[in-house]
């Protein structure tokens, strides 16, 4: 277990070393001079080239990853370069409400994912099967924008049950705070909730078909324990590893929902960087998601290890 | 032979309703197990026994199975009973083993916990001392180390150790019945008569009576008082060890001892020619007259009744006499 855990650890490392290269490539490659958007009016030649002095642009682009690099390792971001803060400030702030975004919508999705993917999956082919999994696949299907829109329109426009837009982080205002959370989380919630309904839908066949299920029955264990504490614990575990490849979409996913609910998360920091070349608070944003990403997937694969006994002891 | 009868099944048919069609597995068999007796339930692949012992406790799917007739266990019909009551009776007074041990563990529990959970669902006793009574039932089935073995997964456990595991399991809530459907198929041949003798020493120590599903009617000879041969759905035969192997009086019953190796023989090991008809085209009159040596007209024609020869012979066959 510890060899398996450290082997991922491992992996994950030389995971963030290539991002890493890869996100500061990226932004390099991508046409736009933050100089020249940081000058505006007051260009001149001699101006110009004193500012790229100041920022370290004039360096060589290998020297200035080296430099970039070694400040990340000390959990140092740099500065932005049009706004007059660091970049692990600008990251954190907007990390939190997207987090608690993200998760909150993998609780919605799993409080809906579980008891309708168990219900399809013990009432095969009837009309509750076909009911749940026809939502799944719509909820699913569904643009988390358009999606964001029209939850919008029908709950907070006609209803007025929700604020259409807003955040307030739940550990300041637990009322207000889930009150503003509620729409954007199923927006995003019911996307997730689809996929993983389908798959423990899918699991739990397969696994109430086991041998050990019927010994389980034969020993006088209930129905109800039989599904939710033998063939779940079982069928769960697939369902683990799609959490952990899924999280980056829901990250992905988060930005749209966060633009259609103005919450000011990393989707909006992101989109307004690159759109000012603002380099340095891209690479941050970006690594912090790679690292989120990555982080999860570790520990995803930790907690595999933890529910199958199988790779835990071997 | 004046123990009372704890089980007896009557007229119990086995349905399947699969596209439209009606598939018969089980077809009107009767049968009863005394206390402490064991006995043996033999037949070839798809004969329908693993289905008999199954519906027995009721844990075949309905639908698309349906189960009618009667399975009176100590006077009451389960197939009456409601889930509840239905899984007071599963693992307390009838236990069932499987033909595939490995697979019969539920592999994210530890074994130790699942013998637990086996005697917490029906003993009314603490957990320290259910505790206690999983590391002796894992001692007495013969796992080396059984506190240490207790905490493993059941990945760990060879075929022959977790299915001595599940014979404990069965046990350990004292029923008054073990159903072993094919206990020992998956096992290598040492294994299956360590396997065997636990079965037959926890049987006799608690005075359960064990109905043994099993294709190899050697296993059976060496573990049964009594043997019933099914073939297509149907009992052929029904009659003590003796008289199965001494004067089989089905020409089915009598192809089957013949293919039985012996010490002493020198001849040929019989075979028999054909193979048992699907369900979706079983032949009209007796079942196996397209098989049987010495078929006569109306066997194609008249199901043969199972009929008593002696008090405790029966068989289904036109031409079976008494000693024949």
């Amino acid at each position: 277990m510890i060899r398996f855990v450290l082997s991922r650890v491992a992996q994950t490392l030389a995971v963030l070393f290539i991002a890493s290269l890869i996100i500061f490539a990226l932004m390099r490659m991508i046409p736009g001079d933050p100089v020249l958007m940081l000058l505006g009016d007051d260009y001149t030649e001699d101006a110009y080239q004193q500012l790229r002095a100041r920022l370290g642009l004039d360096r060589s682009i290998v020297h200035q990853y080296v430099f970039w690099l070694r400040n990340v390792l000390q959990g140092d971001l740099g500065d932005s370069l049009l706004q007059h803060e660091r970049v692990s400030r600008l990251v954190w702030e907007a990390f939190v409400p997207t987090l608690t975004l993200v998760v909150a919508s993998l609780v919605v999705g799993v409080l809906i994912a579980v008891p309708s993917g168990v219900v399809a999956a013990q009432r095969k082919d009837s009309a509750w099967d076909w009911g749940s999994m026809g939502f799944a696949i719509f909820v699913y299907s569904m643009p988390a924008f358009w999606k964001g829109i029209i939850l919008i329109w029908i709950f907070s426009v006609h209803l007025r049950w929700f604020p259409a837009m807003g955040y307030v982080p739940p550990w300041v205002d637990l009322w207000d705070g889930l009150w503003k959370l509620a729409l954007p989380a199923i927006t995003l919630g019911t996307f997730f909730s689809g996929l993983v309904a389908r798959i423990i839908r899918s699991s739990l066949l397969e696994v109430l078909e086991q041998d050990y299920i019927k010994a389980a029955r034969a020993k006088g264990v209930r129905q109800a324990a039989l599904v939710y504490r033998h063939a779940l614990a079982n069928a769960l575990i697939p369902v683990v590893t799609i959490i952990g490849l899924q999280f980056g979409a829901l990250l992905g996913g988060a930005v749209l929902t966060e633009t259609v609910f103005a919450i000011p998360g990393m989707g909006r920091l992101t989109v307004n960087a690159i759109l000012n070349r603002d380099y340095s608070v891209v690479q941050g944003t970006i690594l912090a998601g790679v690292f989120l990403v990555v982080l999860v997937n570790l520990a995803v694969d930790v907690t595999y290890a933890f529910l199958n006994p199988k790779i835990r002891v071997a | 032979m004046t123990a009372e009868t704890i089980l007896d099944v009557r007229d119990l048919t086995v349905d399947f309703h699969l596209d439209g069609t009606v598939l018969r597995a089980v077809d009107g068999i009767s049968l009863s197990v005394r206390r402490g007796e064991i006995v043996g339930l033999v037949g070839e692949s798809g004969a329908g026994k693993s289905l008999t012992s199954e519906a027995i406790l009721r844990l075949i799917r309905c639908p698309p199975g349906r189960i009618t007739g009667e399975v009176r266990f100590r006077g009451r019909n389960l197939l009456d009973l409601d889930e509840d009551a239905l899984s007071r009776i599963r693992g307390r007074e009838i236990a069932m083993i499987f033909q595939n041990p490995a697979g019969s563990l539920n592999p994210v529990f530890r074994v130790g916990a699942q013998l637990h959970e086996a005697m917490a669902l029906h003993l009314d006793e603490p957990r320290p001392a259910l505790r206690a009574r999983v590391v002796d039932i894992l001692a007495r089935v013969g796992i080396p180390a059984p506190r240490t073995r207790a905490r493993d997964y059941p990945h760990q456990f060879s075929g022959g150790m977790a299915q001595r595991v599940m014979v404990g399991m069965g046990m350990s809530c004292v029923p008054a019945l073990l159903i072993a459907d094919e206990p020992t198929t998956a096992l290598d041949v040492t294994i299956q008569a360590q396997v065997l003798a636990l079965i037959r020493q926890l049987a006799r120590e608690t005075g359960a009576a064990v109905l043994l599903v099993s294709h190899d009617l050697g296993i059976i000879s060496q573990m049964c008082d009594r043997v019933i041969v099914m073939y297509a759905g149907r009992i052929v035969e029904q009659a003590s060890i003796a008289t199965v192997f001494g004067a089989p009086a089905h020409p089915y019953t009598r192809a089957l001892v013949d293919c039985l190796p012996r010490v002493d023989g020198v001849e040929r090991l019989g075979t028999i020619g054909g193979v048992m008809p699907g369900l979706r085209a079983l032949p009209p009159g007796c079942r196996f007259h397209p098989r049987c040596p010495i078929a006569e007209p109306r066997c194609s024609v008249d199901v043969p009744a199972l009929r008593a020869l002696t008090p405790d012979h029966r068989a289904a066959c036109h031409l079976a006499r008494p000693g024949a």
